[in-house]
């Protein structure tokens, strides 16, 4: 692991840290290519904040814009998450921390 | 969901190393699915990909054939070691062989000393198969069913490393 990867790890670690944005990651995850408009209106939140939060999470490489005519779409990239799958839950144990997720949902499951 | 996916990673090489691990079947064949990419780098070429030996032997021994050509498409643009989009429909699957191209653009920027900016958009207009096929699985261990999002990061690994993520 090189001192780049670090840094993009803090990075996108510092950006997973922030209920808003992982909830702007879930919006994008339903349907990206949405504009700064779109995402607005699902947050109670100013333009202005709305648009830091996303220029956090381009920074972190969780974010996409790209170009269409006047318009800025944002796309979720959901490759770092991949990354940070394979550098850290790959390492510990993936076998037990699967099989706990899985007792985790089917105990929350149950009615 | 958009029918546009896009997936981006930032790797440690040239961007004439990271042209070549795409279209240049001596490095295509050592990350990702393996399975060779023969590229005819002019606009109006032809890309078409071969089933590995590994393929033919899983098909074999799950009774069904392979079809040699496994994936196929049109070059549209080509600017080494820049720009290349392409159309891209992948045979292996009666279902996506149906449905109609797509269209893959990779684009490769400096970011930074020694670092490039790798950016897949793949265009998936009337093609949920396709779709669903590069989203890929986030099944933890399913790496052949990994996707863009996998393919990228065995990319990264060959490049950065000399050794993929299965090795």
């Amino acid at each position: 692991m090189t001192d780049d990867d670090r840094v993009f790890d803090d990075r996108v670690f510092k950006a997973l840290a922030d209920p808003s944005r992982r909830f702007l990651l879930d919006l994008l995850f339903a349907r990206d290519g949405r504009t700064l408009t779109e995402l607005e209106s699902e947050l109670s939140m100013t333009r202005f904040g709305v648009a830091k939060h996303l220029r956090v999470l381009e920074e972190a490489g969780l974010v996409v814009v790209r170009r269409s005519g006047r318009e800025k779409l944002h796309y979720l990239n959901p490759v770092p998450i991949r990354q940070i799958h394979d550098r850290w839950i790959d390492k510990y144990t993936e076998h037990q921390v699967t099989a706990l997720i899985d007792l985790k949902r089917q105990l929350e499951e149950e009615p | 969901m958009s029918t546009t996916q896009v997936y981006r990673i930032w790797i440690k090489s040239t961007p004439e190393k990271i042209w070549a691990a795409i279209t240049d079947p001596e490095w295509n064949t050592r990350y990702g699915y393996a399975a060779p990419q023969f590229y005819e780098l002019h606009k109006g070429g032809r890309f078409h990909s071969i089933a590995s030996q590994e393929m033919k032997d899983y098909a074999a021994a799950n009774n069904f054939t392979m079809e040699d050509t496994i994936a196929d498409g049109e070059i549209l643009e080509v600017d080494p070691p820049r720009r290349l989009v392409q159309t891209w429909r992948m045979l292996m699957d009666p279902t996506t062989a149906a449905e109609p191209f797509t269209t893959l653009t990779y684009d490769i920027e400096d970011s930074g000393p020694g670092v490039c900016r790798l950016t897949v958009t793949h265009e998936l207009t009337g093609a949920p198969a396709h779709a669903a096929l590069v989203q890929g699985t986030t099944e933890p261990g399913a790496e052949g069913g990994g996707g863009w999002a996998w393919v990228l990061s065995d990319l990264k690994s060959l490049l950065e490393t000399g050794a993929t993520l299965a090795a």
